[in-house]
C-alpha cells in the first residue's frame, strides 16, 4: 500500500468519525428532551397532554420519511446559515443531525417506555416531584437501553454519511464511491470496506460493553 | 386528646361505573398493625393508593396525623406523603442504583445533606440486618433481601405510618416469616403504626392487631383480629377468609359424622379459646378429672397477634352435662359438630 493511499484512507477515517459522532452527540442533545416530552404527555404520561404527544409524533415521523440524500440537498440554505459555508465535513453535520433526531427521539422513547410505572409510583409515594422522577428514575433506569439505541444510531449514521460525500464533505463513504466505484479501485474499495467494518464492529462492541455494564446483573 | 392517627370516614371512590370502595370508614390508633384483607376486586388497592395520597376518594374524607388528605392541595401532598412509607410487592428498588442508593433515594428527595444521608442509611441498614450489603445491586439479591431494602427505604424519612402493599406475596414462606418478624420488631422498637394490605389470612393472624375485612367494595368487619377470628358467628365471607387457616376435619372422620348421638358415639367439638385460656392443657384437665378419652382430631394452639389463641377440633368419648359446663367457661364459643362411632 503507497503512503498517498494510507494517508487518504486516514483521513477519511477521521472524517467519518468526525461526522459520526459530532451529530451522534447532537442526537442525544435533540432527541432525548423529545422523546422524553413524547413520553411525559402521552396519556398515561407525567404530564399527559396527548394532542402535544401526537403533533411531536407527526413532526419526528414527517423528517423520518425524507430521504436523506433529499434531506441533504434541502438543507443548504440551512447550513449555510448555521455553518457559513454548504461544503465539507462540518457542513454534513447539519443534516446528518437533523436526520439522527428523530431517529434517537423514537429509540429512546421506546426504552424510556420501557420502565417499569411502578417505579415511576414508587419516587411518586416519597414525595418526588416530576423532575425528580425524569432525573432519578426515567433516565437512570432507561440508560442501558439509551445506550444500545446510541449505538444503532451511530452505525445508522456511519451509513449515512457516505452520501454526505454529494456535499463533499469526504469521509470513508466518499473514498469508497469516487476512488473505488468510479475510477474501478478494486485494492481502494476493499480497503475502505475493510475499515468500515472495524469501525462499525468498533462501535458496536463499545456500545454493547458500555450498556452490559450500566446493567448491573 | 385523639388518640388516633388515621381516620377514614365515609370514603367511597367509583372505578370504570362501579364503587371499589363503598361508605369505608375506619381509624387506626398509633402503633397499631391494621390488616385489611380481601379478596382480588375487593377494593384492597383502590383503599391504598388513596391513604397513600396517590388517588383522592370521590367522597369522604381520610385525615392523617391531623391533615385531611382529600381537601389538601396538591402542593402539600408531597410534603405529606413523605409521611408515609410505602413498602410494595414487587419491592419496586431502582436497579440503576445500589442498596444504599435505593435507599438513599427518599432523603435525597427530601434534602438531608450528604454526611447526614451516610449515617442514617447506615443505621437503616443495621436495622433490617443488610450492613455489609449496602454497595451491592438490586440485581445481586434475594427476593428477602430485597423486600429489606425496600422496608429500610420506607423507614428512611422516619415515617408516621407505614404501608405495606401484599409485602409478603410474592416471598416463600420462609422468607414471609423472616419479613413479617421484621416488621412485627419494627412495630415494637418505633412504635410506628403499620397497615398490611393483604389477601393471606395467615399474615394477618400472625402480626395484624387490628382487622378490616373488604368484600365488594364495603367494609364487613372492623375490630381487634382476635375479637373476629374468636367471634361465635361469621359472615359467609368472612368465614371463607378464616377457613385457609382453620382446622379441618380429615375427610375419613367426617364421613362417618353423624348429627344426632347414638348411645356410645364419641362426640367431636370444635373448641376456639383466646387469652388465658388458650395456654391451659385442657385434653388432659379432661382426662383427669373426668375420665374422658380425649383426641385431637386437627388444629391446635397459635399465636394471633402475638396472643396465644387455640382452635381446635376433638374426638371426647363422654359429653355429659359436667363437661358441657367446663368447656364452656373454658371457650364460650364452643361447637358440636357431629357423632363417630366409638370404633373409630
Amino acid at each position: 500500500m503507497s503512503r498517498l493511499i494510507f494517508d487518504l484512507i486516514l483521513r477519511a477515517t477521521w472524517e467519518t468519525a468526525q461526522m459520526v459522532l459530532a451529530s451522534g452527540l447532537v442526537a442525544v442533545i435533540g432527541g432525548l428532551p423529545l422523546a422524553l416530552v413524547v413520553v411525559a404527555t402521552r396519556r398515561d404520561g407525567l404530564l399527559p397532554c396527548p394532542p402535544v404527544a401526537r403533533l411531536l409524533g407527526l413532526v419526528i415521523d414527517m423528517l423520518r420519511a425524507i430521504p436523506f440524500i433529499i434531506l441533504l440537498v434541502i438543507l443548504i440554505p440551512v447550513t449555510r446559515m448555521i455553518v457559513g459555508t454548504s461544503l465539507g465535513t462540518t457542513a454534513a453535520i447539519v443534516p446528518l443531525s437533523l436526520a439522527a433526531i428523530p431517529y434517537f427521539a423514537r429509540i429512546a422513547e421506546v426504552s424510556l417506555r420501557e420502565v417499569d410505572p411502578a417505579l415511576v409510583d414508587a419516587v411518586r409515594t416519597m414525595g418526588g416531584t416530576r423532575w425528580m422522577i425524569v432525573r432519578h428514575v426515567l433516565i437512570p433506569e432507561a440508560l442501558p437501553g439509551l445506550v444500545a439505541g446510541l449505538t444503532v444510531t451511530l452505525i445508522t449514521l456511519t451509513g449515512a454519511s457516505a452520501m454526505a460525500g454529494a456535499v463533499g464533505a469526504g469521509g470513508l463513504g466518499d473514498v469508497a464511491i469516487r476512488y473505488g466505484y468510479q475510477r474501478f479501485n478494486t485494492e481502494i474499495m476493499t480497503l475502505v470496506v475493510l475499515v468500515l467494518i472495524v469501525f462499525v464492529a468498533l462501535i458496536q462492541s463499545i456500545g454493547n460493553a458500555i450498556s452490559h455494564h450500566l446493567r448491573h446483573t | 386528646m385523639d388518640v388516633s392517627l388515621v381516620q377514614v370516614r365515609n370514603v367511597s371512590r367509583g372505578f370504570g361505573g362501579q364503587l371499589a370502595l363503598d361508605d369505608i370508614s375506619f381509624t387506626v390508633a398509633r402503633g397499631e398493625i391494621l390488616g385489611v384483607i380481601g379478596r382480588s376486586g375487593a377494593g384492597k388497592s383502590s383503599l391504598l393508593r388513596c391513604l397513600g395520597a396517590l388517588d383522592r376518594p370521590d367522597t369522604g374524607h381520610i385525615v392523617i396525623e391531623g391533615h385531611d388528605l382529600t381537601t389538601l392541595p396538591q402542593s402539600r401532598l408531597v410534603g405529606l406523603r413523605r409521611r408515609i412509607g410505602f413498602v410494595f410487592q414487587h419491592f419496586n428498588l431502582l436497579g440503576s442504583r445500589t442498596v444504599a442508593g435505593n435507599i438513599s433515594l427518599p432523603l435525597e428527595i427530601a434534602g438531608m445533606p450528604r454526611a447526614q444521608r451516610r449515617e442514617r442509611i447506615a443505621e437503616l441498614l443495621s436495622l433490617v440486618g443488610l450492613s455489609d450489603h449496602g454497595h451491592k445491586w438490586p440485581a445481586q439479591l434475594s427476593g428477602g433481601q430485597k423486600q429489606r431494602v425496600g422496608i429500610a427505604r420506607a423507614l428512611a424519612n422516619a415515617p408516621a405510618l407505614l404501608l405495606c402493599d401484599e409485602a409478603t406475596s410474592a416471598l416463600d414462606p420462609e422468607t414471609t416469616t423472616s419479613i413479617l418478624d421484621l416488621l412485627a420488631r419494627i412495630n415494637r422498637e418505633l412504635g410506628l403504626t403499620i397497615i398490611m394490605i393483604t389477601h393471606e389470612m395467615d399474615v394477618i393472624r400472625r402480626i395484624a392487631t387490628h382487622l378490616v375485612i373488604l368484600d365488594h367494595g364495603r367494609m364487613i368487619e372492623n375490630g381487634r383480629t382476635l375479637d373476629i377470628l374468636g367471634a361465635d358467628t361469621h359472615s359467609p365471607v368472612t368465614q371463607a377468609l378464616l377457613s385457609e387457616t382453620q382446622p379441618r376435619l380429615p375427610p375419613a372422620i367426617r364421613a362417618k359424622l353423624v348429627e344426632t348421638p347414638v348411645p356410645g358415639a364419641h362426640a367431636v367439638i370444635r373448641l376456639r379459646m383466646g387469652g388465658m385460656a388458650a395456654d391451659q392443657p385442657v385434653l388432659s384437665t379432661l382426662g383427669r378429672r373426668f375420665g374422658v378419652d380425649a383426641i385431637m382430631l386437627a388444629g391446635g394452639t397459635s399465636e394471633i397477634a402475638g396472643q396465644p389463641f387455640a382452635d381446635m377440633i376433638v374426638c371426647l368419648s363422654d359429653y355429659s352435662a359436667e363437661i358441657q359446663d367446663f368447656l364452656h367457661g373454658l371457650a364460650p364459643s364452643l361447637k358440636v359438630l357431629g357423632y363417630v362411632p366409638a370404633d373409630l
